[in-house]
């Protein structure tokens, strides 16, 4: 397949390995920890599962899930409000197909289907407001998810509703950002990362710019990665190379999508519908200051807090789950107690667990702990 | 012999209550669809179909005896429609298990309001396809569910085949070291019934593979008499097969993501929407477990039929833990390729 293989290609990945290998060995002569870098986006971490990158790696560097997964950092609580919003008779609820089976504290969009509700899988938020068009006696709502990837297409949605006049349609927004969490990240200071690939997709739109105060401030490479092996096999290489120079910058290795400004079209369409929520609460992360987005006044119509009066409660996730700190790179999936026994992708405690990009689903599905997969080798 | 005489036909465009009722309605619908497309019994139209044993007693000595249900969405799709669907899937899961199937009955349960056109065509369609595979349909049965209570069309086939006394295929005979075969290309199927579903306005020129498979199981099983087991790959597709192979017989299946067959259009579709093509459905693809020494024969074989052409060795089995399936990725990783626990959704981004 032209333009997707030349990025799987095994000879290349060699090589880069060989590099890789090479400058950890002589970054970790000086040093008794492993090199830790998280990579921040759930896409990167479905796909070093996928291709099973994580057993290529030298040992001496370790790979951590950041918090780049929309549907895992969703608070059950929000969940709680969508289920309230599907479950009402005049109500379709229109959700990306991830979404559909995340936990909320009493069942999942699944369930609430299976009990009746009227909750479709669309590919994208125009496809919601298809169906406004087509069931004008209906209430259809989007379940906004998603980091900047996706908010340019709801916000573009919305403006569209409103040129239309289409009155049925409105959209649960959770959207979030990305830039705010990595600086709550970084400002705990048990951190203990090297470095960052940073979000592709997202940097489509944001640019490269605002990843400049993590190399600045906190003195950590930033490499921008694309989602096919040899992209991310050849940016580890650029964050190495630069923890190996003694360099912190901000790097563009997806230089075909990415550019240094993003997407100002974009922008311009996100800027014009949301605006920032004070404070938004993360699940196993807490709340982040800044960190996400909501409908602004001029909107409000489209607006499904405000349309639909919500439960709005705040929900804690159980004390054993310790999803939060697998999300921050503190605990590894398998060290959960929960993991694989009471957590698991057939019934999901913690929403890591639901989504393909969640850390302990991929865990769960591709192949478990390292060490197992090391000592497995077929003949 | 039988009995000639003039069938009734059906006037009414559409499909109502009426049809199902019992009554003349009933019997007119029977005759004019069913009865014109897969021809009058030998004996009298009666409660049951009458096989004869001898010519059955001749071929085997065990009875093979499988039931599917067939609901799909769209009706008809680019390779095939629910009527070709429901004679090849029960003809595949009698042919996999080392039988020459023989006969089929039809039930049929129709939605108030399905046009009388699209049923004939999909009776024509399942005739062809018994006809194809060398089967018989002789018995069914017709009910009808008011608007809503189903979708269209709901088929369920029964078949019964016969099994030549020598043959023992089952996947607790797998050993370590034996070659794992497909016949062709993987989830075909699956990609073209998601993309003529039309949500995802997505064009594509894909096909159902959807085809009866026991003319090529018999020519496997001429050229490689000990092959381990077979199985056709439908629902969950290869994944699924492979992890039950594997949990039974209790060996570890290591798969080749290079050798892998999968068409442009599929490894594109699945890469736009996040699926693994190895979960896909197929409807006209088996895998085969044979001993390594007789690969290549087994190969060759399943190559030298039509619907065998793109066959590939996909994978080996060895012992390793038991029930894990693996494969070896086109970059040299290695990762678990597990039970689907649902349904594969697309992803957000």
């Amino acid at each position: 397949m032209k333009f997707i293989d030349e990025f799987r290609d095994h000879t290349r990945a060699r090589q880069t390995l060989e590099h890789i290998t090479t400058l950890v060995e002589r970054i970790c002569r000086d040093r008794a920890a492993p090199l830790r870098i998280m990579e921040v986006c759930g896409g990167h971490t479905h796909a070093i599962f996928h291709y099973g990158l994580e057993a290529m790696l030298p040992k001496q560097l370790e790979l951590i899930h950041g918090p780049g997964c929309p549907v895992c950092v969703l608070p059950m609580g929000r969940v709680d409000d969508c289920l309230a919003i599907a479950e009402r008779p005049e109500v379709i609820l229109a959700t990306f197909g991830d979404a559909i089976r995340v936990p909320g504290s009493r069942k999942s969009l699944l369930q609430a289907k299976a009990e009746g509700a009227d909750v479709r899988i669309v590919y994208s938020p125009m496809d919601a407001l298809d169906l406004a068009i087509r069931h004008p006696e209906r209430e259809v709502v989007f379940f906004g998810l998603g980091f900047e990837t996706t908010i340019p297409s709801t916000a573009l949605t919305i403006t569209q509703a409103q040129r239309q006049r289409i009155t049925n349609f409105s959209v649960f927004c959770n959207h979030i950002t990305i830039i705010p969490t990595l600086k709550a990240i970084l400002e705990n200071p048990d951190h203990r990362l090297d470095g960052f690939l940073g979000p592709g997709h997202v940097s489509m739109i944001i640019g490269t710019e605002p990843y400049r105060f993590i190399a600045e401030h906190y003195r950590c490479p930033v490499v921008i990665s694309g989602f096919e092996p040899l992209d991310m096999l050849q940016s580890l290489l650029m964050v190495v190379r630069q923890l190996h120079d003694g360099r912190a910058e901000v790097e563009n290795q997806y230089q075909r999508l990415v550019s240094r400004d993003g997407n100002p079209a974009a922008l311009q369409a996100v800027h014009e519908v949301y605006e920032s929520r004070q404070s938004c609460e993360w699940r196993g992360l807490g709340p982040i200051e800044d960190s996400g987005m909501q409908i602004r006044q001029a909107y409000a119509a489209y607006d499904a807090e405000r349309k639909f009066s919500l439960p709005n409660q705040q929900v804690a996730d159980p004390e054993a789950l310790r999803c939060g700190e697998v999300l921050t790179g503190n605990l590894k999936p398998w060290q959960c107690e929960l993991f694989g026994s009471q957590c698991s992708p057939e019934s999901p405690c913690g929403a890591l667990m639901v989504s393909s990009e969640g850390a302990c689903a991929a865990y769960f599905q591709y192949g478990g702990p390292r060490a197992e997969q090391h000592e497995e080798v077929s003949p | 012999m039988s009995h000639k005489r003039t069938l009734a036909t059906v006037n009414a465009a559409f499909i109502t209550q009426a049809h199902g009722g019992g009554g003349k309605a009933m019997k007119d619908l029977i005759d004019d669809v069913f009865i014109r497309a897969f021809g009058a019994p030998e004996d009298t139209l009666e409660d049951q179909a009458r096989l004869a044993l001898e010519p059955l007693c001749r071929t085997g000595d065990r009875l093979a005896m499988t039931s599917d249900g067939f609901v799909v969405k769209p009706l008809f799709f680019p390779g095939g429609d629910i009527g070709s669907l429901a004679v090849c899937g029960t003809v595949n899961d009698l042919a996999v298990g080392g039988a020459l199937p023989r006969y089929l009955s039809c039930s049929v349960i129709l939605e108030e309001g399905l046009p009388v056109e699209d049923l004939r065509r999909i009776a024509r369609s399942m005739k062809e396809a018994a006809d194809r595979a060398g089967v018989a349909i002789v018995t069914g049965d017709t009910k009808v569910v008011e608007r809503g209570a189903c979708d269209g069309i709901f088929i369920t086939t029964t078949g019964v085949g016969v099994i030549p006394a020598e043959r023992r295929l089952s996947i607790e005979q797998i050993q370590a070291t034996d070659v794992v075969i497909v016949n062709g290309w993987l989830g075909d199927h699956g990609a073209a019934i998601l993309a003529a579903r039309g949500d995802l306005s997505l064009e594509t020129a894909l096909e159902s593979d959807c085809a009866a498979l026991n003319g090529l199981v018999e020519a496997l099983l001429e050229a490689v008499p000990n092959t381990r087991c077979l199985r056709d790959a439908t629902r969950g597709g290869v994944a699924t097969v492979l992890n039950e192979m594997a949990e039974a017989s209790q060996l570890s299946i290591e798969l080749q993501d290079a050798s892998l067959p999968l068409r442009r259009e599929v490894r594109g579709m699945c890469e736009i929407l996040g699926l693994d093509p190895l979960y896909l459905a197929n409807e006209g693809k088996l895998v085969a477990v044979v001993p390594a020494d007789r690969a290549d024969a087994a190969l060759a074989a399943l190559k030298r039929h039509p619907l065998g052409r793109d066959a590939s060795v996909i994978g080996h089995a060895y012992s390793g833990k038991p029930g894990r399936v693996t494969l070896r990725t086109l970059f040299g990783g290695q990762r678990i390729v597990d039970m689907l626990v649902g349904e594969q959704l697309p992803r957000i981004c």
